[in-house]
């Protein structure tokens, strides 16, 4: 009987890879995507104490770049798995795609892995210099990995907006790429703005994420320079970024709107080309075409699209497509709902930036009401279901295409049945890898913690190893 | 300019097969260390020795992906569908390896560490062996060209895939015990020296051995390979021959130096003859390189971006891999369990 129900699902699963093959690109890259920025910024953030630090002789702030950077090794490494998994992807999932389109998206990639490897060495060696190296010299071996991490990123996300604004490339009568012009493909139209949101993203929820530990810490009562300067650092890059954040976000919507007329009509729900169109939040679209439900604001879309003409601004709907080469229904609302979610996420972490800035201009202080920091310990979950909100906004908002308007998801995978049995895997998989990491940084956080300093044996900047200062001794990130 | 390419490409691998191959073998030789109390020093070795380079060398393996997909997409597509099975069971192998790695040292019962290391040392072999595996599918024509799938199975299990698949796992196995004499050498552990010193000897003749019975299955499963073999690449496999027999001389007289760099010479010359005897081709008979390759602005790119990389990361590399062979890296001053396995770098 088992046996029988099991073929049956086989038989039933085999039917259609598509499905299967989006779900397990969707699955790995949500993964992926949370490890992102703190490869990006946390390395920046090592620097702001370790500067503090040799600047200052500030010892706590030493021992909080030390750790950080031990850190940001582990989670280097898992995103290292999980991003070679992604390139074996491409190629099991997607190989029409790569063999239609590889040699123009490819190119981004060839860069991506100079970053990359420069990255992986400069932290390994920003790692081994605390014990080898004088202090300035070892403050300038991280320097490559905050740049290295952000052209890294730029390189990326150079490759999926040639996604959304393919260019640099001629094809034949046939459909085939006979030139590339590489530069066209990496600096394409949609290149400059989506990279920026990116690589601001990555600061933001880099900057909440690890806040956010040293605010629980800080709630519970560990009270002390570590903690605070581990918290006021990191929640200082977030503030910063997320206005900036806001502007970025804003000039990429305008983009979309000009350049991606479907994408933009999913996001705001217009069925119809018109103007005066509401800003609807929440809400949904019906199989019959009509949008029902939510709160919507008269003209704001319109008038938001582009404030020049206001509400007369005309926003394209889907009655400028055919049907199949739109998001369906459900894709729809899912992105609908992804906005929604990113902004009035992005939003309420611009509040509580203004908030944190605002006690800094007139307390000159960091805020530690019991509320605000409460809130401050889910700003890194908040802002990593933002950003994978935004990631789910682009992706699914591009369907039906994979390039845009030139090739089709469906054409684009494999035709292999047995991509189901693999997404099984990867989930399993990538649970285990999930629950090692939490236990590793757990495990170092409570050696840490007993050790008091860096490691008995270490002794950074200096041959003789001092003892820990006694306040750092039960502390903990 | 396809040549070029064709030619970094073979030098990637080769690169890959030695860095790699030395990371994935010191997982074969944690499997058969023996029991927890038997093979606690060779793993103890070996745990300190695989960290810091390991997550770089799968770099290697990213960037032999992105220049196939970019200078030669067809190529790219009708190998990953014909290879799905074999390249599927080694990315999982590989998250595998990377996740049990630390898990084993999180957790503190000798019950679920033996479950986590026999994860980690049995999806060490299985990488290798899917990686050869495919080798000898390309070699021997199973892969069709025009973004076509090959048979699921066949095209992975055919009599040169095996030869070859199997010959990996040796040579990796082989790599490692040579570095591992070195690194224990450097370590001051004598007995450890002796006990790698003793298991290179054997995988070296047992990898002779595999190698001979390779080129024996080739000559039927692969022939046009095998005439390159025998013809243009002829001095490359003198010179990988050569060296072997000179790396094997050297660890039975005990040589201080020199084992290592003869193993990699003897790895890279028979990576360097593959690709050599299977020129023009990059899917025998049936598709060249130069017939593969992308538009000559993708291939330009691809340049500009090795030369960048010679610029950039070759120096950083080898100082790198200087200090981790220099034992200079921070691993080898924690005592701690929990934090060897984070600075392991495998997370």
């Amino acid at each position: 009987m088992v046996g029988e129900s099991v073929t049956g699902l086989a038989t039933l699963a085999a039917v259609n890879p598509v499905p299967w093959a989006r779900s397990q690109m969707a699955f790995t890259l949500a993964c992926h995507i949370i490890l992102v920025p703190l490869g990006v910024s946390w390395a920046f953030m090592t620097l702001v104490a370790n500067y503090k630090a040799v600047r200052h002789d500030d010892r706590s702030a030493l021992v909080l770049a030390q750790r950080w950077s031990k850190y940001m090794a582990v989670t280097f490494a898992v995103g290292a798995v999980t991003g070679t998994v992604l390139s074996f992807e491409f190629g099991l999932l997607w190989p029409r795609f790569m063999g239609t389109w590889g040699d123009a998206f490819g190119v981004p990639f060839a860069f991506e892995g100079i970053f990359f490897f420069t990255e992986a060495i400069f932290v390994a060696i920003y790692i081994f210099g605390w014990r080898r190296l004088k202090p300035w010299p070892h403050f300038w071996t991280g320097v490559p990995i905050v740049i290295a991490g952000v052209f890294g990123s730029i390189s990326v996300v150079a490759a999926n907006a040639w996604m959304n604004a393919p260019t640099g490339f001629t094809l034949n009568s046939k459909g085939e790429i006979v030139d590339v012009d590489p530069l066209d493909v990496i600096f394409n139209d949609a290149m400059p703005l989506q990279a920026a949101h990116m690589v601001v993203a990555a600061y933001l929820v880099g900057g909440f994420m690890i806040a956010s530990v040293y605010a629980a810490g800080l709630l519970r009562g560990r009270v002390d320079r570590y903690h605070k300067l581990g918290f006021g650092i990191a929640f200082t890059v977030a503030a910063v970024a997320t206005p900036i954040q806001m502007g970025v976000g804003d000039s990429l919507a305008r983009w979309v709107f000009n350049n991606q007329p479907v994408k933009f009509a999913t996001i705001e729900l217009v069925p119809q080309t018109g103007s005066d169109v509401p800003e609807r939040l929440l809400g949904k679209l019906n199989d019959d075409g009509t949008v029902t439900g939510g709160v919507p604001i008269p003209g704001l879309a319109s008038w938001l699209s582009d404030p020049s003409t206001g509400r007369a601004t005309v926003i394209k709907g889907f009655d400028t497509v055919p049907p199949d080469e739109r998001p369906t229904v459900a894709e729809t609302n899912i992105v609908h709902l992804s906005w929604d979610i990113m902004v009035g996420l992005g939003t309420l972490l611009f509040l509580v930036s203004v908030w944190y800035g605002a006690m800094w201009l007139f307390r000159r202080r960091l805020p530690t009401g019991k509320w605000f920091l409460r809130v401050a310990a889910c700003s890194g979950v908040l802002a990593i279901v933002a950003m994978e909100a935004g990631w789910v906004v682009t992706e699914v908002g591009r369907q039906p295409w994979i390039v845009y308007n030139l090739m089709k998801v469906e054409d684009a995978a494999t035709g292999n049945t047995g991509v189901w049995i693999t997404f099984i895997a990867v989930i399993v998989l990538y649970l285990a890898l999930g629950i090692t990491t939490i236990m590793v940084i757990r495990a170092m956080s409570r050696r840490f913690r007993r050790a008091g300093g860096f490691a008995e044996l270490d002794t950074p900047y200096g041959p003789v190893a001092e003892a820990p200062p006694a306040e750092v001794v039960e502390s903990r990130p | 300019m396809s040549t070029a390419i064709a030619v970094v490409l073979l030098l990637a691998v080769a690169t890959y097969a030695i860095f790699g191959g030395a990371d994935f073998g010191a997982g074969f030789w944690d499997l058969t260390a023996g029991g927890p109390e038997r093979g606690e020093g060779p793993r103890g070795l070996i745990e300190r020795s695989i960290g810091p380079v390991w997550e770089a060398n799968h770099v290697w393996l990213i960037f032999i992906f992105v220049v196939t997909w970019s200078a030669f997409p067809s190529a790219f597509a009708s190998i990953t569908l014909t290879m799905f099975i074999p390249l599927t069971i080694a990315a999982l192998g590989i998250v595998l390896r990377g996740a049990s790695f630390a898990f084993r040292k999180t957790v503190v019962t000798v019950r679920f560490r033996r479950i986590f290391g026999g994860a980690f040392a049995l999806s060490s072999l299985l990488v290798p062996f899917c990686f050869g595996a495919i080798a000898g599918g390309i070699a021997s024509g199973q892969v069709p060209a025009g973004g076509k799938a090959g048979d699921p199975v066949d095209s992975w299990l055919n009599p040169t895939s095996l030869a070859t698949g199997v010959l990996a796992i040796v040579l990796a196995a082989y790599l490692a015990a040579v570095f591992l004499v070195r690194n224990a050498r450097q370590v001051g552990e004598p007995g450890m020296a002796a006990y790698f010193r003793r298991r290179a000897v054997v995988t070296g003749v047992v990898a002779a051995a595999v190698a001979l019975i390779d080129f024996v299955v080739l000559s039927f499963g692969a022939p046009h390979v095998f005439d390159g073999l025998t013809s243009r690449a002829l001095p490359l496999v003198i010179v990988s021959v050569a060296s072997g027999v000179g790396t094997l001389v050297l660890l039975v007289r005990g040589a201080s130096h020199g084992a290592r760099a003869l193993a990699v010479v003897a790895v890279a010359c028979g990576i360097g003859c593959w690709g050599v005897a299977q020129w023009p081709y990059i899917l025998p008979e049936s598709l060249t390189f130069s017939a593969a390759a992308a538009p000559s602005g993708t291939l330009t790119a691809l340049l500009v971006a090795v030369g960048l990389a010679l610029l950039i990361v070759v120096p950083g590399f080898v100082l790198l891999y200087v200090l981790d062979q220099r034992q200079l890296l921070p691993e080898e001053s924690v005592e701690d369990v929990g934090d060897r396995a984070v600075e392991s770098g495998t997370g």
